[in-house]
C-alpha cells in the first residue's frame, strides 16, 4: 500500500474507496464486521453510539457544569461576571491540584483519604519554617513538597509490603498527619504569611497580561493541530486509517473556542491567574503521562487487572509506590498554594472539607471509583463543579449547611452515573 | 511405543525436563518427570485431575522451582527462578485465565509491559501496525485492535493472549487448556492457531482435557498419572483408547468400558 506521508497529498485516503478490495483499505479497517464510519458525520455517529453504550467520559460533568452555572446565573446575575469567574479560578486551583493526585490513585482502584491532612501539614511546615525559622522561601516550599513525597512513599511501602488496604492506611494518615500539623503549628496555632512573599504574590496577585494569555491560546491550538497532523501522517505512512484533515480542523477550531472564550472573559477582569495556569499545566502534563507514557499505561493496567499486569512483567510494586507518592506530593503542592492564597496557615488549613472536596472533584469529573478508567481532566472539571457550587452559594449568602448538602447530592449523582455507566459498558462489552 | 528417557537430548529437542520432582508438604506432586519437547511439534500434555499437569507447566514457566532434577533448554542446563526469567529464555506461557486487562484495548494488551517507545513516549502507530501484522500472520479474526478486550469473544481473547506470548520471540509456547469454555467454531479457530504456531517452527506444549482436540492437533502425547510419567505416544500410531488407558491407569476403565459397550450395542443393532 503506497501511502504518501505529506498531509496534502494524503487526501485521497480520507474517504475509503467504495470498492470492496480489502487490500485497498487501511490495515485496521479491513475486517468486514466493522461498522464503517467516515468523515465528520461518521465521527459524530461513533461518538453517540459510544455514549449510548455507557462510555460517557466527561460528558456528564460538562452538562452538570452548564446546568450549575445556568442555575446560579439566574439566581444571581453576577455569578458569570468576569470578576467572579476570576475568583472561581483562584478558588479552584488548590482543590484541583489535590484532585489530580486523587485521579491517579483512583486509576489504580485505590483511595487516599488523607490528602487534606497532608496538604495542611505541608502548609504548616511552610508557615513554621518560612515565617518562624526564617528559612528561604524556596527551601520551605521544597520542604513541604518533599514531605508530601515521603508520606506517599510511606503509604506505598505499607501497601506493597504488608498489603494493608489503602483505605485504612490513609484513614490513619488522615488522623496522624492532622495531629502532626497541630504539633508543628504549636501553641499559637495560626501564622500569617508576609504579603510581600513570592508565594502569596503568586497565589493572589500574579495574572497573565492579555497579550501573553492570547498568545498562549494560539500556541496551544497550533501545537495541538501540528501534533494531530503529524500523528495522521504517521498513521497513513504505516498503512493505518487516520482522521480526515477536516475532522482535525474541526477539533482544533473547537479547542480554540474552548480556550479563547474563557481567556477573553477572564481578561475582562484581572485576567488568567498564574496559579490557575500552573494547575492547568499540571493537568495537561498528568494527562500526557497517563495516556502516552509507559508508566501511565502501567498504572491503567494495574487498575484494570493487577494479576495481568504483574504477569506482563510490570513492576507492580513500583507503580503503587509512585502513584501514592505522586498523590501525596500533589496534596502537598495544593496545600502550599492554598496557604499562599489565604495568606495564612492555621489549624484548619487543609481541614474541614478539603479532603472530601478533592475526592469528590475527581469522581464528579468522571474518574471511576472502580479503577482503570479516568482522566486527569476530571480533576479540572470536577474541581470547577465543586467550587462553582461553593462560590455560587456564597454569592447567594447561603451558608455551609446548604453547600454541604448540595455538594453531597452532586457527588451522589456522579457516583451513581459512574456505577450505571459501568454496568452499561459491561453489557455493551466496553468494560 | 513408550519413549525411554535418554540423558542426552535428541536432535531438535528445544526443552527437556530430566528427573524433575516437586513436593508440596506431604504430597509428591511430581516424581522423576522426563519430558522432551521438539521444535516444530505440538506435544500434548494430558492426565487426569491432580496428575500434575499444572504443576509441571508452572515449574517450566518458572512459577515453581523444582525440588529435584534439571531442565535443559536449547542444549544448556538452565535454572528458572521466576516467570520473567522463563520468558527471557524463550518460554512463553498462556495461562488458563489469560490475564488480559479488560479495560485496555488489544494493542495495549499485546504490548503490555514491553511498549515500544520513541523518544520516551509510547509509539502507538508502530505498535498498532505491528499488531495487525502479527494478527494477520496468525490469520486471527479480530475486527479492531482499538476496542477494549472486554468486548471480544472467548476465542478472540484466547487469540490475543497467544499472540501476546509470541511477541517475545519464544521458542516454546505452553498453552494451558486453550479450548476450555470455547464453542465449536472458536475451538477450531484456536486449534488452527496452534497449527500455525507449529508451522512457525515453535515447540508447542498443549495442556488439554479434550481428547478430540489432542488427537486433532498434537504430534505426540505425554501422559502424566499421579505425578509420574505414564508413557509418551505418537498420535498417528495410537488409538484414543490407549491414551485414555494410560491416563486412567487401567485398560478396564470407565471410559473404555462405555466405549466398548456402545460398539457392542451398535454391533448387535446392525
Amino acid at each position: 500500500m503506497s501511502t504518501p506521508v505529506d498531509g496534502s497529498q494524503a487526501k485521497v485516503q480520507d474517504t475509503v474507496p467504495e470498492a470492496l478490495d480489502p487490500a485497498a483499505l487501511p490495515a485496521d479497517l479491513q475486517d468486514e464486521r466493522l461498522i464503517a464510519s467516515h468523515g465528520v458525520s461518521g465521527a459524530i455517529s461513533a461518538f453517540t453510539s459510544r455514549l449510548r453504550s455507557g462510555d460517557l467520559g466527561s460528558v456528564p460533568v460538562v452538562i452538570g457544569l452548564i446546568i450549575i452555572w445556568a442555575v446560579f446565573q439566574i439566581a444571581n446575575s453576577s455569578f458569570l461576571s468576569s470578576r467572579n469567574l476570576v475568583n472561581l479560578t483562584l478558588q479552584t486551583t488548590s482543590v484541583g491540584v489535590i484532585a489530580i493526585g486523587i485521579v491517579l490513585v483512583l486509576l489504580l482502584g485505590e483511595i487516599d483519604l488523607s490528602v487534606g491532612s497532608v496538604s495542611g501539614l505541608s502548609a504548616a511546615v511552610l508557615g513554621v519554617t518560612f515565617v518562624n525559622e526564617g528559612w528561604p522561601l524556596v527551601v520551605s516550599l521544597l520542604a513541604g513538597i518533599v514531605l508530601g513525597l515521603v508520606i506517599g512513599l510511606f503509604y506505598g511501602a505499607l501497601y506493597t509490603r504488608f498489603g494493608v488496604p489503602s483505605f485504612v492506611i490513609t484513614l490513619a494518615g488522615l488522623l496522624g498527619f492532622l495531629g502532626l500539623q497541630l504539633l508543628v503549628l504549636g501553641k499559637e496555632g495560626s501564622l500569617n504569611l508576609p504579603f510581600d512573599s513570592a508565594i502569596v504574590k503568586f497565589a493572589t496577585q500574579s495574572f497573565l497580561s492579555p497579550a501573553i494569555a492570547y498568545g498562549l491560546v494560539v500556541v496551544m491550538v497550533a501545537l495541538y493541530t501540528l501534533s494531530r497532523l503529524r500523528g495522521r501522517a504517521q498513521r497513513l505512512s504505516a498503512g493505518l486509517s487516520a482522521a480526515p484533515t477536516s475532522m482535525i480542523g474541526l477539533k482544533a477550531g473547537a479547542l480554540a473556542v474552548v480556550l479563547f472564550v474563557p481567556v477573553a472573559v477572564l481578561n475582562g477582569d484581572r485576567g488568567v491567574s498564574s496559579m490557575f495556569l500552573l494547575f492547568v499545566a499540571l493537568v495537561v502534563a498528568t494527562d500526557f503521562a497517563i495516556r502516552r507514557t509507559r508508566w501511565g499505561r502501567s498504572v491503567v493496567a494495574v487498575g484494570g487487572n493487577v494479576e495481568a499486569a504483574r504477569r506482563a512483567g510490570i513492576n507492580v510494586r513500583m507503580i503503587y509506590l509512585s502513584v501514592f507518592a505522586a498523590c501525596s506530593t500533589f496534596a502537598a503542592v495544593g496545600g502550599l498554594l492554598a496557604a499562599g492564597r489565604l495568606v495564612a496557615v492555621n489549624q484548619s488549613s487543609g481541614g474541614a472539607d478539603t479532603n472530601l472536596n478533592a475526592i469528590a472533584a475527581a469522581v464528579i469529573g468522571g474518574t471511576s471509583l472502580f479503577g482503570g478508567r479516568g482522566s486527569a481532566y476530571s480533576a479540572l472539571l470536577g474541581a470547577l463543579v465543586i467550587m462553582s457550587i461553593s462560590n455560587g452559594l456564597a454569592l447567594l449568602s447561603l451558608d455551609s449547611s446548604v453547600r454541604y448538602m448540595v455538594t453531597a447530592g452532586v457527588l451522589l449523582i456522579a457516583v451513581t452515573i459512574d456505577s450505571l455507566s459501568r454496568r452499561s459498558r459491561q453489557a455493551h462489552g466496553r468494560a | 511405543m513408550t519413549v525411554t528417557p535418554t540423558p542426552v537430548t535428541a536432535a531438535g529437542t528445544v526443552l527437556a525436563m530430566r528427573g524433575v520432582s516437586k513436593r508440596f508438604g506431604a504430597v509428591q506432586a511430581l516424581k522423576n518427570i522426563e519430558l522432551d519437547v521438539r521444535a516444530g511439534e505440538v506435544l500434548a500434555l494430558v492426565g487426569d485431575n491432580g496428575a500434575g499437569k499444572s504443576t509441571l507447566v508452572k515449574t517450566i514457566a518458572g512459577v515453581y522451582t523444582a525440588d529435584d532434577g534439571s531442565m535443559v533448554f536449547d542444549g544448556r542446563e538452565v535454572r528458572v527462578g521466576s516467570p520473567a526469567e522463563a520468558q527471557h529464555l524463550g518460554i512463553a506461557t498462556v495461562f488458563q485465565d489469560l490475564a488480559l486487562c479488560d479495560n485496555l484495548d488489544v494493542v495495549a494488551n499485546l504490548y503490555l509491559g514491553r511498549e515500544l517507545r520513541k523518544g520516551g513516549v509510547m509509539d502507538e502507530v508502530e505498535m498498532e501496525r505491528s499488531s495487525w501484522e502479527l494478527l494477520r500472520q496468525l490469520s486471527a479474526k479480530i475486527p479492531s485492535v482499538r476496542i477494549p478486550v472486554a468486548s471480544l469473544s472467548g476465542g478472540q481473547r484466547q487469540t490475543v493472549a497467544i499472540a501476546r506470548s509470541l511477541l517475545g520471540q519464544p521458542k516454546v509456547v505452553m498453552l494451558d487448556e486453550p479450548t476450555a469454555a470455547l464453542g465449536v467454531a472458536q475451538t477450531a479457530e484456536v486449534l488452527n492457531l496452534v497449527e500455525r504456531l507449529r508451522e512457525r517452527g515453535l515447540a508447542v506444549i498443549l495442556i488439554s482435557h479434550n481428547m478430540a482436540d489432542v488427537m486433532a492437533v498434537a504430534d505426540r502425547v505425554a501422559v502424566l498419572r499421579l505425578g509420574r510419567n505414564n508413557g509418551v505416544f505418537t498420535v498417528n500410531e495410537t488409538k484414543t483408547q490407549d491414551i485414555i488407558a494410560a491416563i486412567t491407569g487401567a485398560t478396564d476403565n470407565a471410559v473404555s468400558e462405555r466405549a466398548a459397550r456402545r460398539t457392542q450395542q451398535e454391533g448387535s443393532a446392525s
